[in-house]
């Protein structure tokens, strides 16, 4: 089983389009969403919910205002500043539990905290593993782990090729979750300096963990030149140009009609994913 | 006055509104911008500032002395990380787990556990053209950015005008970004895509009790569906930035968009007079 996360270090690169369109054309694969604080994928696949989870992880501090005496042993030993006049900010609080340990009167307990909800969903196109983060919550790289294994155990079950995931923007904690030990990176990226920076610093992130990477340039016709640096570029890093695709309005299209725009387009942009495609799944099948 | 330029989704325009913005109020304000995007920070692109000093970001890390462990145990139990391990006669570290709570050391019966400093980014600050500039960088590799963001806020001295440029998304970066802002900027754009994570953003605003108001960007393409829902949640559509090639090729080339066309300069002034009517 190959898993291919599709990343780019900056957002709005067009991720979620090129993903919807791969689980259009690919024949074999499990999707998943990783992009787990500001999922989009579910708009272009429709998915029909069978089965949802709630996804409980770490702890938030509680103190009993009826034990408390006021000490401010935890407010002075807090790292975090979580803890002001005597009262837990949990959106501050890390979870680490430290004040629970040292408060001498007892009074601070950890409660476990809902962090969010993961889904399994059928799409016309094949199973889908997404998830939603809770509002102002921590932890999406666990979050996305789940995902992940989730989406795993569904290819293992069903004897299924190819795991396509959308990944978040970024280098952090999420991406890395999303990244490691997958078969394939592909990176999107448009030819903006901010694109071509963000390019430099999600592709050392694929270095860091060894996860093989291609590069897509999305609307690449909108500067020729920086287009021609991201070239240039990624043949002084040995990584493999798998496409570049026009900018056009068909692809805000598709999405306002809430389909992959290889759905809603015969055009010069779908043809360039349809040749993507057929190059990343040969350059799979060869490893 | 602290404003926020956020949007749930990413690449709908926060660096172009943050910059320019801050580039419009310079000649009239004491204005700071912080980049708290510590993962990919771009506000430098456009800015270009001269950095005039550089400060790791420290975690402090557990450091065992061999000698004084008894392998009782007590700090991996109390780690809420599994940061430490005792196995048989060793002590296992895992640095890049520790979140530096400083539990483990206080809680040592022995006293054999020290902290170390561990690099995870790097804060740097400079001018920009009459602009205060401050942004952080999360080492590649690195998972956590709350701990940079906190250093660029902290270096940031809050006089005057503080704009910062949120990362995407809605989860622990952002919260840590945007929190004690007085107004946020949500830019969006009128796709499903950015009407879906426009209403994240502004739950995640709402939860955080933050007063926040939109830009919309590239309008001209997409829907009105945006719109619609910020008549519907009264919440103030305060700029709106038309879909243009001349306006795209500015920004591919790291051109702030009032430098390359000085007329919007008065949109954004106009954008910060509705927002200090709209602020707490």
């Amino acid at each position: 089983m190959k898993e291919i996360v599709v990343l780019s270090g900056k957002g709005g690169t067009g991720k979620t389009s090129i993903v919807g369109s791969l689980a259009a054309l690919a024949r074999d694969k499990v999707l998943a969403d990783c992009d787990v604080d500001a999922a989009d994928l579910h708009l272009l696949l429709k998915p029909r919910l069978k089965q949802e989870t709630e996804f409980w992880s770490g702890q938030v501090a509680h103190i009993d205002p009826d034990k408390c005496t006021q000490c401010g042993l935890c407010q002075d030993l807090c790292r975090f500043d979580a803890i002001k006049d005597f009262r837990v900010d949990p959106v501050s609080c890390e979870g680490c539990c430290f004040c629970s340990h040292i408060c001498p009167a007892e009074a601070i307990t950890m409660k476990e905290n809902l962090s969010g909800h993961w889904f399994i969903s059928d799409t016309k196109y094949g199973p889908l593993v997404h998830a939603r983060l809770g509002i102002a919550q921590e932890n999406s790289g666990k979050l996305v782990a789940q995902v992940r294994q989730q989406a795993r155990k569904i290819a293992e079950e069903r004897n299924i090729g190819y795991i396509i995931s959308d990944g978040p923007p970024g280098i952090g904690c999420p991406v890395i979750s999303s990244l490691s030990g997958t078969s394939l990176a592909l990176l999107v990226t448009e030819p903006t300096l901010s694109g071509i920076h963000d390019l430099e610093r999600v592709l050392s992130v694929c270095r860091h963990f060894g996860v093989p990477a291609v590069v897509c340039i999305n609307k690449h016709d909108i500067n020729e030149e920086n287009s021609r640096r991201i070239e240039d570029y990624c043949l002084k890093q040995g990584v493999e140009v798998a496409a570049r695709i026009p900018f056009d309005n068909a692809v805000t299209e598709a999405i306002v009609r809430g389909v992959p725009v290889v759905e809603y387009s015969d055009g010069r942009v779908s043809r360039e994913i349809e040749k993507m495609w057929q190059n990343i799944s040969e350059r799979l099948a060869r490893n | 006055m602290i404003i926020s330029v956020a949007s749930g989704k990413g690449g709908t325009g926060k660096t172009l509104v943050s910059t320019s913005l801050a580039l419009s109020l310079k000649d009239s304000h004491k204005v700071t911008l912080l980049d708290c995007d510590v993962e990919e920070p771009n506000a430098h692109v456009f800015l270009k500032p001269t950095i005039t000093s550089s400060e790791p970001v420290l975690i402090p890390v557990p450091k065992i002395d061999e000698e004084k462990c008894t392998r009782c145990g007590k700090c991996a139990e109390v780690c809420a990380y599994n940061a430490i391990a005792v196995l048989g006669e060793h002590v296992l570290t895992f640095p890049q787990l520790c979140h530096g709570c400083g539990a483990c050391s206080y809680l040592c019966p022995e006293k054999a556990i020290s902290e170390e400093p561990r690099e995870t980014g790097v804060v740097e600050m400079g001018q920009a053209d009459g602009l205060e500039f401050i942004h952080g960088k999360l080492t590649v590799g690195e998972a956590m950015a709350p701990p940079i963001i906190r250093r660029v806020k902290k270096q940031g001295n809050n006089e005057g005008t503080v704009i910062i440029d949120i990362p995407p998304g809605t989860s622990c970066p952002v919260v840590e970004a945007v929190k004690g802002s007085d107004f946020c900027i949500l830019v969006t754009e009128p796709t499903p895509f950015g009407l879906n994570d426009l209403i994240l953003a502004v739950e995640t605003m709402r939860e955080l009790n933050i007063p926040c108001g939109v830009v919309l960007n590239r309008a001209g393409v997409g829907d009105s569906k945006v719109e619609e829902y910020c008549l519907k949640e009264n919440i103030p559509v305060l700029l709106t930035i038309p879909l243009d090639t001349e306006i795209a090729r500015l920004y591919s080339k790291g051109i702030p968009l009032v430098e390359g066309m000085p007329e919007w300069k008065d949109n954004f002034r106009r954008l910060f007079d509705r927002i200090k009517g709209n602020s707490r």
